[in-house]
C-alpha cells in the first residue's frame, strides 16, 4: 500500500502555549499593571535610588568609595569568609543530606525538621544563641567573640539549609541500580561515590553553594552581635554599610551596597548559566 | 443551528484557522475530525467562547455570539483532561453551574440526582474526583456540563485520555445519551473510527481548513480529495488512481482494463486476507479480499494476477 | 553502595555532631539561660512595657504586611502564571530580587528613596514621615517578604492549569466567582505556606528594619530590635535571652505549620 497521507508535525502544543486571552483566572492588563507598579514601588525604585546615589560622584567616585581601606577590607573579608562557608557547606551539607537519605536512626524526622530551623529563626536570635555558647560567657570556655571564626560560625548557622535541601531530593532520585552496576563491575565505595553519585549531585551542590554564598555576603543580623564589627578585622560589608548610614555618609553606603548587589547577581547569574548547561547536557 | 462564518484565527505567526465556515444541524451529533494541529480544537474553543476569532462570526440559534463571553453562551464544554474541580465532591461539581445561578437547593439536589443517574454515577455524590476512574470523571464532567441545560454541548477529545476499552464503551454510551437528550453536540476527535461510529455528520479538518462535511458513509464513499480519503480509511494506489484496498478486484485471468501484477505476499488476518502485489511497473499495491475469495483464487506468492478497481470511490492521485 | 556498619556510624556521628554543636547546644543553652531563674523571671522580662510594646509593634507590622503581600502577591502570581505579555521575564526576575539583596541594603535603599534627602523626600517635608517610623518599617518588611507568596502560589497555578477555570467559565461563573470558588481553593495550601513564611520572616526581620527604624523603645521597636537593644544598649543579657526565646518559640510554631502544610500539599 502506498502512503498518501503524511503525518504532520505536532501543532497542538504550540497552540496551547499561545492562548490570546483567558476567560478563566487571568488578571488582564489591569492586573499586570498593578503587579508591575507594586514591584516597582517596593523593589525597583529603592534599588534604583541606591544605584543613582552610588553614581553621584561618577564612576570614579563609586570606585573610590568601594576602594576606601575599610570598605575594601570589609568586602574582601565578606567574600572570603562567605566562600569558605559555602565550601564547608558543600562538604557538610552533602554529608548531612546523605545521612538523612541513606541512613536510618531513631529521631531522624526530628533532625530533618531541625535543618529548616535557621530559615525560621530570626537572625538576631541566631546571633545571640551562638554568642551564648561561643561568646565571653561560654560555659565551655571557648570565647570566639569578635574573631573571624565567630563570623564564620554565624554564617554557617544561617546557611545550613541551602546545600542540604538542594542535595537531599537529588540524592533520593539517584539511580541505585547504577551504583549496584558499578559495584558489580568491581568499583569500591569511594569510586562509586566519586564516579556515580557525585556527578549527579554537582548541579544541586552548585545551586546550594551559590545560594548559601549569596545569602552569606549580605548577612547582617546573625553576625552583628557575635562578630564584634571591628573595622578591617571582623567587620563584614553589611555592617560597614550600616555604619556609613549611621555616620551619615550615604554615598559610601550606596557604593558598597552596589558592590554587594553586583557580586550577588554575578553569582546567581553564573549559577543559572551552569544549571542550564548541565540540564542541556543531561537531556542531550 | 450553529453557524460558523468565515472564521480565521492566528496565534503569532501560526495559522490555526483559515477562513473556516461550517453549519451544524440542530439536535445532531457532529464530529470535527482531523489530525492534531489541524485547528479543530481551536474551532471548538471559538464556538465555546474560550477564544475569540481574528475575523468571522459565530451564530448560535440565530444570535450573533461572536463577542458573547462563554458565561452567557449557554454551552456545555467537556475537556480532554476532565477539568474536574478537584476540591469539590461529585455532587458539588455537577451542581456548580446551578449553584452559580442561585437555584433553590431542593431543585439543585433533584437535578443533580437525576443527572448522576443518567451518567451512571448515582451513589457517588460524596466522592471526590481523585476517587473516581478516568471514565467516571469524564461522565461526571458530562453531567456537570448537562446540568445547566446547555443549548450546545461541546466535547474536546473527551475520550482521548482514556484507555482503548473504556473509550469504546464511553463512546457508545455517549451515542445512546445523545439519542435520549438530543442536545446539539459537537465532538472533536482525531480518531476516525470514533467519528464514524457515533457521528451523524463529520467535518474533516486539515491545515486550518475544513476539507469536507457530510454523513460518515458519504465521506467514506465519495471523499472529495486524497486527504479525506486517506484520513477515513486505508488507501491503495493503482496505476495513478487512489482506491480502497477492498475495492480492488483480483482475477486469475486477464480482463479488459485490468493491470497485471505479481503476488508478493498473502497475509491471512482471519476473515480478511491482505494481498501484497507488485505491478509490472514495479509499483507496490495492497489489496484486501475475503477468505472465501482467496480460497477460490488459490493464490500464493509468485502468482501472476490481474487487478482492477471495482468500487466507484476512486480518486486521481496527485 | 553497600556501606559497612562502622563507616555508616561514623558518618552519622559526624553529621549529627555538626548539627549538635552548631544548632542544638546553642539553642538548648539559650533555653536553659532563659529559664534557669524560673518562669517568673522570664515572664517579668517579657511583660515589661517596652517588651509589650515591641510585641505589639511586631504584630502590627505583620497585620499590615500579610494582607498586602497576599493581595498583591496573588495578583502578581496570577499575572505571571496566566499572562503572556512583554516584560514577563523581567517581572519574574524582579520578584526574586529581594532574595539576593542584603537586608541592610534594603534599609539603605529605602532611606535613599523615602528619606528627607531621598527622591520622595517631599513627602517627609510635607510632614508624612516614612523613614524612622512605622511606614518605613512596613516597607522594609514588605521588601524582604515579597517573594514568598508569589513563589509559593505561582507553581501551583501552573500545575493546576487553566482547565478548571475555563470549565467554570463555560458553566456560567463570572471572574470573581471563578476566583473564589475555583482558583482560591485550588491554591489554598500553597498560599497558606507563603503566608507562614511571610509571617515568620516579618517577625524575624532585623537588618532592614534596624536601618529604617527610629528604634525608640515603646515607639518604633520591634521584638528583634528589642533583643538587640537589650543586649547592646541596656546590657540586659537575660532580658535579651527572654525576648529571643519568645521569637524562637514563634519560629518553632512556624516550622510546625510548614511541616503540616507540606503534608497537606502533598495530599492535595
Amino acid at each position: 500500500m502506498s502512503t498518501v497521507v503524511q503525518a504532520r508535525p505536532e501543532g497542538g502544543a504550540r497552540r496551547r502555549g499561545r492562548r490570546s486571552r483567558s476567560y478563566g483566572g487571568g488578571v488582564g492588563p489591569l492586573g499586570i499593571g498593578v503587579a508591575t507598579l507594586w514591584l516597582s514601588i517596593i523593589v525597583l525604585l529603592p534599588l534604583a535610588a541606591v544605584l543613582a546615589k552610588s553614581l553621584e560622584g561618577g564612576p570614579a567616585g563609586l570606585w573610590d568609595a568601594i576602594n576606601a581601606p575599610s570598605a575594601r577590607a570589609a568586602l574582601i573579608l565578606t567574600v572570603a569568609i562567605s566562600a569558605v562557608v559555602a565550601l564547608i557547606n558543600v562538604v557538610v551539607g552533602t554529608l548531612i543530606a546523605w545521612v538523612l537519605v541513606r541512613d536510618e536512626f531513631p529521631g531522624k524526622g526530628f533532625v530533618n525538621a531541625l535543618i529548616d530551623l535557621p530559615f525560621a529563626l530570626p537572625t538576631i536570635v541566631a546571633s545571640i544563641v551562638l554568642l551564648s555558647l561561643y561568646g565571653p560567657n561560654s560555659p565551655i570556655d571557648l570565647d570566639l567573640y569578635a574573631t573571624k571564626p565567630a563570623v564564620a560560625i554565624a554564617l554557617l548557622f544561617v546557611t545550613l539549609p541551602f546545600v542540604v535541601r538542594s542535595v537531599q531530593p537529588v540524592l533520593m532520585e539517584v539511580d541505585r541500580e547504577a551504583e549496584q552496576a558499578a559495584a558489580s563491575l568491581g568499583a569500591g565505595n569511594l569510586t562509586i561515590f566519586r564516579r556515580i553519585v557525585l556527578p549527579a549531585l554537582v548541579p544541586a551542590l552548585l545551586g546550594g553553594a551559590g545560594l548559601a554564598f549569596a545569602r552569606a555576603i549580605g548577612e547582617f543580623g546573625s553576625v552583628v552581635l557575635i562578630g564584634g564589627g571591628i573595622p578591617r578585622e571582623t567587620e563584614v560589608a553589611s555592617q560597614y554599610i550600616a555604619k556609613q548610614i549611621e555616620i551619615d555618609r550615604p554615598e559610601s553606603a550606596a557604593a558598597v551596597s552596589v558592590a554587594l548587589l553586583v557580586i550577588a547577581f554575578l553569582v546567581l547569574f553564573v549559577l543559572r548559566l551552569a544549571a542550564a548547561r548541565t540540564q542541556r547536557h543531561e537531556r542531550g | 443551528m450553529i453557524s460558523v462564518q468565515g472564521v480565521s484565527k492566528q496565534f503569532g505567526d501560526y495559522v490555526a484557522l483559515d477562513d473556516v465556515s461550517l453549519e451544524i444541524r440542530d439536535g445532531s451529533l457532529t464530529a470535527l475530525l482531523g489530525p492534531s494541529g489541524s485547528g479543530k480544537s481551536t474551532l471548538l474553543r471559538i464556538i465555546g467562547g474560550l477564544e475569540t476569532p481574528d475575523s468571522g462570526r459565530i451564530v448560535i440559534h440565530g444570535d450573533d455570539a461572536t463577542n458573547v463571553p462563554p458565561q452567557k453562551r449557554e454551552i456545555g464544554f467537556v475537556f480532554q483532561h476532565y477539568a474536574a474541580f478537584k476540591h469539590m465532591t461529585v455532587r458539588d461539581n455537577v451542581a456548580f453551574g446551578l449553584t452559580i445561578r442561585r437555584q433553590p437547593k431542593e431543585k439543585v439536589a433533584e437535578r443533580v440526582d437525576e443527572l448522576l443517574k443518567i451518567v451512571g454515577l448515582a451513589g457517588y455524590q460524596k466522592r471526590y474526583p481523585s476517587q473516581l476512574s478516568g471514565g467516571q470523571r469524564q461522565r461526571m464532567a458530562l453531567a456537570r456540563a448537562l446540568a445547566v441545560e446547555p443549548r450546545v454541548l461541546l466535547l474536546d477529545e473527551p475520550f482521548g485520555a482514556l484507555d482503548a476499552k473504556v473509550r469504546t464503551e464511553l463512546r457508545e454510551w455517549l451515542r445512546r445519551l445523545h439519542d435520549e437528550v438530543h442536545v446539539t453536540t459537537l465532538l472533536v476527535t482525531h480518531d476516525q473510527e470514533e467519528a464514524m461510529s457515533i457521528a451523524d455528520d463529520i467535518a474533516v479538518m486539515d491545515n486550518a481548513r475544513i476539507e469536507q462535511v457530510g454523513h460518515p458513509r458519504e465521506l467514506y464513499d465519495n471523499p472529495s480529495n486524497p486527504f479525506v480519503m486517506g484520513f477515513l480509511g486505508e488507501v491503495s494506489q493503482l496505476a495513478g488512481r487512489l482506491v480502497r484496498p477492498h475495492d480492488i478486484a483480483i482475477a486469475a485471468e486477464s480482463v479488459a482494463g485490468a493491470h497485471e501484477a505479481m503476488v508478493s505476499r498473502v497475509i491471512h488476518l482471519g476473515f480478511e486476507v491482505r494481498v501484497e502485489l507488485m505491478l509490472t511497473s514495479g509499483e507496490a499495491v495492497s489489496a484486501q479480499i475475503t477468505r472465501t475469495e482467496a480460497d477460490e483464487l488459490e493464490i500464493g506468492s509468485g502468482d501472476i494476477v490481474w487487478l482492477r478497481a471495482a468500487g466507484n470511490s476512486t480518486l486521481e492521485a496527485i | 553502595m553497600v556501606i559497612s556498619r562502622a563507616t555508616r556510624l561514623s558518618l552519622r556521628t559526624l553529621a549529627l555532631g555538626y548539627l549538635f554543636v552548631l544548632v542544638m547546644v546553642p539553642l538548648g543553652l539559650i533555653l536553659f539561660r532563659t529559664f534557669e531563674n524560673g518562669l517568673g523571671a522570664f515572664w517579668d522580662q517579657v511583660t515589661t512595657p517596652a517588651s509589650i510594646s515591641a510585641i505589639q509593634m511586631s504584630l502590627l507590622i505583620v497585620a499590615i504586611v500579610v494582607p498586602l503581600n497576599v493581595v498583591f502577591g496573588l495578583v502578581t502570581a496570577i499575572a505571571l502564571a496566566r499572562g503572556r505579555f512583554p516584560g514577563r521575564g523581567l517581572l519574574q526576575a524582579v520578584v526574586d530580587l529581594p532574595f539576593a539583596v542584603s537586608p541592610v541594603v534594603v534599609g539603605v535603599s529605602l532611606i535613599l528613596l523615602w528619606g528627607v534627602r531621598g527622591w520622595f523626600g517631599g513627602l517627609a517635608e510635607a510632614g508624612i514621615q516614612i523613614i524612622f517610623s512605622l511606614p518605613g518599617m512596613v516597607l522594609a518588611t514588605i521588601f524582604v517578604t515579597l517573594p514568598f507568596v508569589v513563589r509559593e502560589v505561582e507553581p501551583v497555578l501552573h500545575e493546576i492549569g487553566d482547565d478548571q477555570e475555563e470549565a467554570a467559565a463555560t458553566l456560567g461563573a463570572k471572574r470573581w466567582q471563578t476566583f473564589w470558588r475555583i482558583t482560591l481553593p485550588s491554591i489554598r495550601w500553597g498560599l497558606a505556606y507563603g503566608v507562614v513564611l511571610t509571617v515568620a520572616r516579618a517577625l524575624g526581620e532585623f537588618g532592614a528594619v534596624l536601618v529604617v527604624s527610629g528604634n525608640v523603645p515603646g515607639e518604633s521597636q520591634t521584638l528583634t530590635l528589642l533583643v538587640h537593644a537589650r543586649y547592646i544598649d541596656d546590657h540586659n543579657v537575660f532580658g535579651a535571652y527572654a525576648a529571643s526565646t519568645v521569637l524562637m518559640f514563634l519560629a518553632l510554631v512556624a516550622l510546625f505549620l510548614m511541616t503540616i502544610l507540606n503534608r497537606k500539599r502533598e495530599d492535595a
